[in-house]
């Protein structure tokens, strides 16, 4: 069973106890392309499930951030200012966020890997 | 042509247009002309106005804008581009709006500029949006009442309808914000910024010591709103810790133009650029090494983040950026300083002989004040006006029935002022 | 057009002690006294350079710009029309450009006359019952226009609307506008023909809604045949019509705004009323209201007495309140006033005709090689989707560049988002057939060049000044001004 769960917009949250690391996924990275800023919260915010946390733009696009999870923002994952690039290199080493969870996780709402996989085909 | 269209007649292109729906006469206009009798027409339109010396500062200046301007900015390959979504073909708009930015970003202290406000009311107003937009929230945005009193209508009118608090810090009897109320404000919280001037509406340069460390100590911003002109030699919204430096350009080689076209600037720090509303044009390499410039952090948006943009501006104020970068260029920084320093000059001399006269006062007499002054004028702000005009003088700037706001540039001559000396001392 | 690089900044230019200017003497000179904790610090650093260097650096930059004058401008919703010389004459004119803006209205008769004429010209052409031409730009006046919008509802307390429905295939800009307006934004779906999905929007119309904005022809250059269905069925729920001017040049002598039951609307005088597009601005937009809702538009406002005088208003309870330092971008709507002299009334009622015929013609010529997603009458412009032939990998980015090295602007592009591969193309009234027909074939050979050496073409531009910009290291790490260049490129 894997401890990794996603939205459908494309952010997953890979669980680690009562650690989420949030960013967005290959697929997600692929189509946005180049990616050149990350605007995230900072330590200490509080992100709720399916709001808005941050942006992300490419050259020529942008997209909203959305949070797959509730919690504290214990991390804001800032190797991505100098060098936004990481979430093309590998997106899923590269999570945006890494949040304190204050509420269960959202089971009913939150995709599985196969049903992301199934989103996607 | 018609043939290739497929219909037999040009009507027959708007078969498309319900019958209900078609303009059935002529427009109700006057006939053709040619170029002549436009020429004539303006003629005679232009006749029925009267250009006078000029006085009148409250914004806008009568500076001396060298020849060569215009005959840059003529330049058809400037003037009929639009703006330059194709880098490839419009490097000589990227440079040069690269050049005005950094132009810019040197008079104001500031790290970024952009290129793309309309005027100074509105680059306030886009000042107050963005330091609304920084706050996740959102906050108050607190003014003062010694701004010029247009940015401050066009400030609440965005406000307004955009749904943000503003507040309005009253000003003291010296004509300045009432400094220790304005902390005070700040203090009290949920503030996202604060905007103030340099020189004020009257022509003062207020004290902003400690404010950006007051306004940062709550996580609010500041801006510091200036005639851009007038940075050469004041202390700019950088030195004094501002995060926001917006005002008018006009004073930069532009025409007075009955009020438009001019440009707004709009700076910022490093921190808040992708805030930054507007067309901002960035530094890159082409395929061949060679330095080019493209428009830059376009995500921001409009036509990208649609209902999230930062702002709705389109423009690129392309032209008005042209007109500042050569006027610059042609000044130089000790030009600039010179412009400065006879405005400067010429403004306090005028004001002491206006004063001798004893039909008027300097009104704020404590305050320093620039190129512009408040006058109380005991016989009333209209009969000055008035004996001025009779002598081809714009007087200045009603404030209301007993003030009067004087501007002088490099443009009026010492036998201008004495001649409007000599109006003011005709009053009784 | 200069194909090389002229890559100089004036700051290279530069050499202390030079001035390109002598600043004129008032012969005044004062001791003032201001307290230097209040003066600027630090050293100021524009370049020093004299007037002959200043003249030949920005007309060397200059050949490195394509404008209308250059060339054959296709800019799809942009109308990129000819800007007639004259105009820019009676910009410059002396008894209009050296006046201030807050000079008492009896020594500024000529210029009030000549705003309230064109005003009154305008309110002709839109079917409006009167304009303000305060708003700088067409964002403005859109922004102004919704601001109208919301005054109104407000005069009637009716506080409840909070939504402004708006097509999907809408510019950029309509939402942004609405945002900043304080509105919330709901999307009306469009029908395969590019039209608004009337069932869709009818589905979306309630007493919350404050207005629906649209341009006619929409974004994809087809006329809205259903608008005085749609214009009823908004009116219906209390809502208004807001007219986007984009789209009005195609609609000149045939047909206006006004009768199509739109309230509010903008003009761009930038647009369809010739004045130069200077790169991106100045520009102008003009906000028009029907009857009953002059009371809102923006203050100052010029008005005409019995006697024939004018006056500027500056306040009035029921106003919206005021979007300008004054009236304006007066320079520019003197630009529009003589374009609409110029032309008069016979020569204005053919310019909508006259554009649409020069773009139903290249519609015709171009779509056996050029996908057409809508076939039919189109108005000024028409969309294609890309190339017909997708087998070859070249894309409307690549058609767009091979264009540059024909001579000609490129096309709008990726615009509406309706399409993959929008290409976008407005030819307007001004040119040529001779002008057309070249552009169809440099069109038709991009076609078969894309077959027969398709990766020449995707490598496009080959013959620019510059070619292939690195877009995303400029946005990685933006050097906007020339210190951080320096910064940037230190040698190590």
């Amino acid at each position: 069973m894997s401890n990794t769960y996603y939205l459908q917009s494309h952010e997953y949250a890979r669980i680690d106890g009562n650690i989420a690391y949030v960013g967005i996924t290959k697929y997600a990275a692929g189509q946005l392309g180049n990616v050149v800023y990350v605007d995230m919260p900072e330590e200490g915010d509080d992100v709720a499930f399916g709001e808005e946390f941050g942006a992300i733009e490419s050259v020529k696009a942008a997209s909203d951030l959305f949070s797959p999870v509730t919690g504290t923002v214990i991390e804001p994952n800032t190797a991505l200012v100098d060098n936004p690039r990481l979430v093309n290199e590998d997106p899923e080493a590269n999570w945006i966020i890494k949040v304190e969870l204050t509420e269960p996780l959202n089971l009913e709402e939150l995709l599985t890997e196969e049903q992301y996989k199934e989103l996607i085909k | 042509m018609l043939g290739t269209c497929g219909v037999d007649s040009l009507d027959g292109l708007y078969a498309d247009v319900p019958d209900g729906l078609r303009l059935a006469r002529h427009y109700s206009l006057p006939d053709e002309m040619s170029e002549k009798e436009v020429r004539d027409f303006f003629d005679a339109l232009g006749r029925k106005n009267r250009v006078m010396t000029c006085f009148a500062g409250a914004g806008y200046y009568h500076h001396y804008a060298p020849s060569l301007i215009s005959a840059i900015v003529s330049r058809s390959e400037f003037l009929t581009a639009y703006t330059p979504y194709q880098p490839e073909i419009s490097q000589g708009t990227l440079h040069y709006i690269f050049e005005y930015q950094s132009m810019m970003s040197s008079l104001t202290g500031m790290d970024v500029s952009n290129a793309s406000m309309y005027d100074g009311t509105t680059a306030a107003a886009e000042a107050m949006l963005m330091m609304n937009a920084s706050m996740r929230k959102g906050g108050r945005i607190l003014t003062s009442a010694t701004m010029n009193p247009r940015t401050l209508a066009v400030m609440q009118t965005y406000a307004h309808f955009h749904g943000i608090e503003l507040e309005i810090i009253p000003s003291t009897a010296s004509g300045m914000t009432d400094m220790a109320l304005l902390k005070s404000r700040i203090a009290a919280g949920g503030v996202a910024g604060v905007v103030v001037p340099s020189p004020n509406y009257y022509g003062i340069l207020e004290d902003f010591s400690g404010l950006s460390d007051a306004c940062h100590a709550v996580k609010a911003l500041l801006a510091v709103d200036s005639p851009a002109s007038a940075l050469a030699v004041i202390k700019s919204a950088g030195e004094w810790g501002a995060d926001i430096a917006c005002g008018d350009a006009q004073s930069l080689g532009m025409p007075l133009s009955y009020g438009g076209p001019t440009l707004g600037y709009l700076c910022s720090t490093k921190a808040l650029m992708r805030k930054m509303p507007g067309r901002i044009v960035g530094a890159t390499v082409d395929r061949d090494g060679q330095r080019v410039f493209v428009l830059t952090l376009q995500a921001r948006e409009q036509h990208i983040r649609r209902e999230k943009a930062t702002s709705n501006i389109c423009s690129n104020q392309g032209l008005m950026t042209l007109y500042a970068a050569v006027y610059m260029s042609l000044m130089g920084s000790r030009g600039l300083e010179e412009v400065n320093r006879r405005g400067i000059e010429g403004a306090h001399y005028l004001a002491d002989r206006l004063a001798a006269t004893g039909t008027m006062t300097l009104t704020y007499p404590d305050s320093p004040y620039l190129n512009e002054f408040v006058m109380t004028v005991r016989p009333g702000t209209d009969a000055y006006l008035t004996a001025a005009a009779a002598q081809g003088i714009l007087g200045g700037v009603k404030i209301d029935g007993r003030h009067v706001l004087i501007a002088v540039t490099e443009m009026q001559t010492r036998t201008d002022m004495d001649r409007l000396v000599a109006v003011a001392a005709s009053l009784v | 057009m200069n194909r090389r690089l002229y890559g100089q900044l004036i700051f290279e230019l530069s050499h202390p002690g030079r001035k390109g200017v002598k600043v004129p003497d008032n012969g005044v000179e004062f001791a003032v006294d201001i307290p230097s904790a209040l003066m600027r610090e630090t050293p100021l650093d524009l370049p020093e350079v004299d007037e002959p260097t200043v003249a030949r650096h920005y007309n060397n930059l200059s050949t490195n710009n394509f404008g209308v004058d250059t060339g054959f401008y296709p800019l799809g919703s942009c109308t990129m029309k000819y800007n007639p010389k004259i105009n820019e004459e009676i910009a410059s004119h002396r008894d209009f450009r050296d006046l201030h803006p807050l000079q008492p209205s009896w020594s500024v008769q000529g210029a009030l006359e000549a705003y309230y004429t064109l005003q009154e010209a305008l309110s002709e052409v839109g079917g409006m019952a009167e304009f303000s031409l305060n708003p700088y730009a067409g964002a403005q006046g859109e922004l102004t226009g919704l601001f109208v919008i919301k005054a109104y509802h407000e005069s009637r307390r009716d506080y409840a609307r909070d939504k402004v429905l708006i097509p999907d295939s809408a510019h950029g800009t309509n939402p942004a506008s609405a945002a900043l307006a304080g509105y919330k934004i709901v999307e009306v779906k469009s029908l395969p023909d590019g039209t608004v999905d009337t069932d869709d929007l009818l589905s979306k119309l309630d007493d919350t809604v404050a207005a629906m904005m649209m341009t006619n022809p929409n974004t994809v250059g087809i006329f809205e045949r259903n608008i005085p269905a749609i214009a009823e069925a908004v009116h219906g729920v209390g809502a208004l019509m807001y007219y986007d001017g984009a789209n009005l040049n195609p609609l000149l002598g045939v047909a206006r705004p006004g009768d199509m039951g739109f309230d509010v609307m903008h003009i761009n005088l930038h647009k369809t009323f010739s004045t130069p597009h200077g790169g991106g601005g100045p520009g102008s937009g003009p906000v028009g209201v029907r009857d009953g809702l002059q009371q809102f538009l923006p203050m100052p406002k010029v008005v005409k007495s019995a006697e024939g005088s004018y006056e500027v208003v500056t306040d009035a309870a029921t106003s919206l309140g005021s979007v300008s330092h004054w009236l304006g971008n007066f320079a520019v709507e003197l630009r529009a006033l003589a374009y609409i002299l110029s032309l008069g009334a016979d020569g204005l009622m053919e310019v909508g005709k006259l554009s649409t015929l020069n773009a139903n013609y290249i519609k015709e010529r171009l779509k056996d090689l050029y996908l057409l997603p809508i076939d039919g009458l189109c108005k000024h412009e028409m969309v294609f989707d890309g190339l017909a032939d997708k087998s070859t990998g070249v894309t409307t980015l690549n058609v767009a560049k091979r264009l540059l090295d024909m001579g000609y602007h490129a096309p709008t592009i990726y615009f509406p988002l309706l399409f993959h591969e929008s290409l976008m193309i407005e030819p307007t009234e001004t040119e040529s057939l001779e002008t057309i027909d070249a552009f169809i074939d440099a069109m038709r050979r991009i076609a078969i060049e894309a077959k027969e050496s398709p990766e020449m073409v995707k490598d496009a531009p080959h013959d620019t000044p510059i070619s292939h910009p690195d877009d995303t290291a400029a946005a990685i790490s933006p050097v906007t001004t020339y210190r951080q260049w320096l910064a940037a490129n230190e040698p190590s």
